[in-house]
């Protein structure tokens, strides 16, 4: 998954919303962990349109 | 330094820093971590609330956080049919729009003057368990990894719901019962300034647009949108924005401050306690499903579990036995209520744009003095049964 840090707000909705609870919000920075299977659910959740699938456009 | 506690909480929110008040109240020692840099920034809230919520949850008023005081809501349908409820009747319940950044300091100082410690810019990583015991928490404080124990852990992480999921309690969310909201503090607006604004209907599908003021001509332009009525990543902006360019009230406006955030519309959770963990606020899903309002709640669970934790430090057990009776305090005072909501909820999901502005009209010839659901919904049974017929011995 790819964030862009110019859209990003921190607002952990991604980080709620994930059903692997494979998101960690620090405090402005986002991180993934292995168990991200890429539902895609936070792409869409995301109010900001910040998180993208990596090799898609 | 000092690394064992009998209660550690994570998040320094409002459901957090009432636990850590009561908690440490009835002697316990506690720890409040908070991984952000300031309690209450950035802001992810809309400020509404009520004075009986703040009232059952043993919170007086102080100006000090209070930025406007409300004189009534207005529900607007699509085609702008208007229900008016003027609070002016209405005594002691009326609402208020808080400063929360203010308000979210001020819940945790009353922790710290209780005896509560509070770290800042530590975060909790991950829960350390015996077996089916939560004992403590792997956190990073300013980046330095290290192990905190504890009797008890409680996860007033919010929405992000990670401590509890960490220890093997799902509180995952149907993307059905998840909004996500986009907001604007705006000024130089046109809007009225001591009334709340609910905007329904497709304009925000499966949530509203609200306008919520703070004070003059300034106020939260908001709005949420279930996440299973998204289509494009960032759809949420794209409704607020068209919306507040076609409101000439809105439109004159100017933006102070943009943010973001999620909330849940769900049941409340299966489980809110195991051994050693206790789960209270927004991180157990106890937002309104209606209103998507989460701060008087999370005051009272955070209430609720400070004082039964005070009871499990001196009998020296968090076991989940225990604490159950945070369990059964926080169900009766509220899971009724939750699950009509959240039925409640998923029945207006279903309901088109004509149907609401008829809705709205008939209601705007009741007389409600007081803007509570329950209010709203009882007016609806009078003039709508049949929106109502599978949740109505809930109303
Ligand atoms: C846009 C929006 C509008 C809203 N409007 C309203 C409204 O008008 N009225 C209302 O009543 N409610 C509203 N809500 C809901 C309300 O904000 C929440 O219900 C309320 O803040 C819940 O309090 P809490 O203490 O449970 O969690 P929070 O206030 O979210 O606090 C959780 C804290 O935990 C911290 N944290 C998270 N993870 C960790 C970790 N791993 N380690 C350490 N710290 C951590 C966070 O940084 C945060 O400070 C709104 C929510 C949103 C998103
Ligand atoms: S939902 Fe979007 S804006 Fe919010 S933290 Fe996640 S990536 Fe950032
Ligand atoms: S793609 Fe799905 S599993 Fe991966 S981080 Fe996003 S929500 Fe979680």
């Amino acid at each position: 998954m790819i964030v862009s840090i110019e859209k990003c707000m921190h607002c952990g909705a991604c980080v709620g919303s994930c059903p692997q609870n494979a998101i960690f919000l620090n405090e402005i920075v986002l991180e993934f962990n292995e168990n991200c299977n890429k539902c895609g659910r936070c792409v869409r959740i995301c109010p900001a349109g910040a998180i993208e699938m990596e090799g898609k456009k | 330094m000092k690394t064992d506690y009998d209660v550690i909480v994570v998040g320094a929110g409002p459901a957090g820093s009432m636990t850590a008040k009561h908690a440490a109240k009835k002697g316990a020692k506690v720890l409040m971590i908070e991984k952000r840099q300031e309690i209450g920034a950035s802001l992810r809230c809309a400020e509404g609330v009520n004075k009986k919520g703040l009232a059952k949850a043993g919170v007086p008023v102080d100006k000090r956080w209070v930025s406007a005081d409300i004189a009534g809501a207005k529900l607007v349908s699509p085609g702008g049919h208007v229900f008016r409820i003027d609070e002016s009747q209405a005594g002691a319940e009326v609402g208020l729009v808080l400063e929360r950044h203010l308000f979210d300091k001020a819940m945790a100082a009353d922790a710290a003057r209780a005896g509560a410690e509070i770290w800042l810019k530590t975060a909790a990583v991950d829960v350390i368990k015996e077996g089916d015991k939560v004992v403590g928490v792997k956190a990073k404080r300013e980046g330095e990894p290290m192990k905190l124990t504890a009797g008890c852990v409680v996860a007033a992480d919010g929405f992000e719901s990670q401590v509890a999921r960490w220890a093997g309690i799902d509180t995952s969310l149907k993307a059905g019962d998840i909004t996500t909201c986009y907001q604007y503090r705006m000024t130089n607006l046109k809007t009225e300034p001591d009334y709340c604004e609910f905007i329904i209907g497709s304009v925000a599908p499966g949530g509203y647009i609200w306008v919520f003021p703070k004070g003059d001509d300034t106020a939260n332009v908001g709005i949420g949108v279930l996440a299973s009525k998204l289509k494009r990543p960032g759809d949420v902006k794209m409704y607020l924005d068209s919306w507040i360019k076609k409101d000439p009230r809105l439109s004159c406006g100017q933006p102070l401050e943009a943010l973001a955030g999620g909330v849940s519309v769900s049941p409340p959770v299966e489980r809110s306690i195991m051994n050693g963990l206790i789960l209270v606020g927004d991180s157990a899903r106890i937002i309104d499903p209606i209103t998507g309002g989460g701060i008087a709640n999370g005051l009272l669970a955070g209430k609720f579990a400070g004082e039964v934790l005070g009871d499990c430090v001196q009998a020296n057990d968090f076991s989940e036995r225990s604490l159950m009776p945070y369990d059964k305090l926080w169900r009766d005072a509220m899971e009724n209520r939750l699950w009509r909501n959240w039925m409640a909820k998923e029945k207006f999901l279903t309901l088109s744009d004509e149907t609401l502005d008829g809705v709205i009209d008939t209601l705007s010839t009741a007389n409600v003095d007081k803007m509570s659901v329950h209010n709203i919904l009882i007016a609806i049974k009078e003039r709508h049964p049949e929106l109502v017929k599978e949740f109505e011995e809930l109303i």
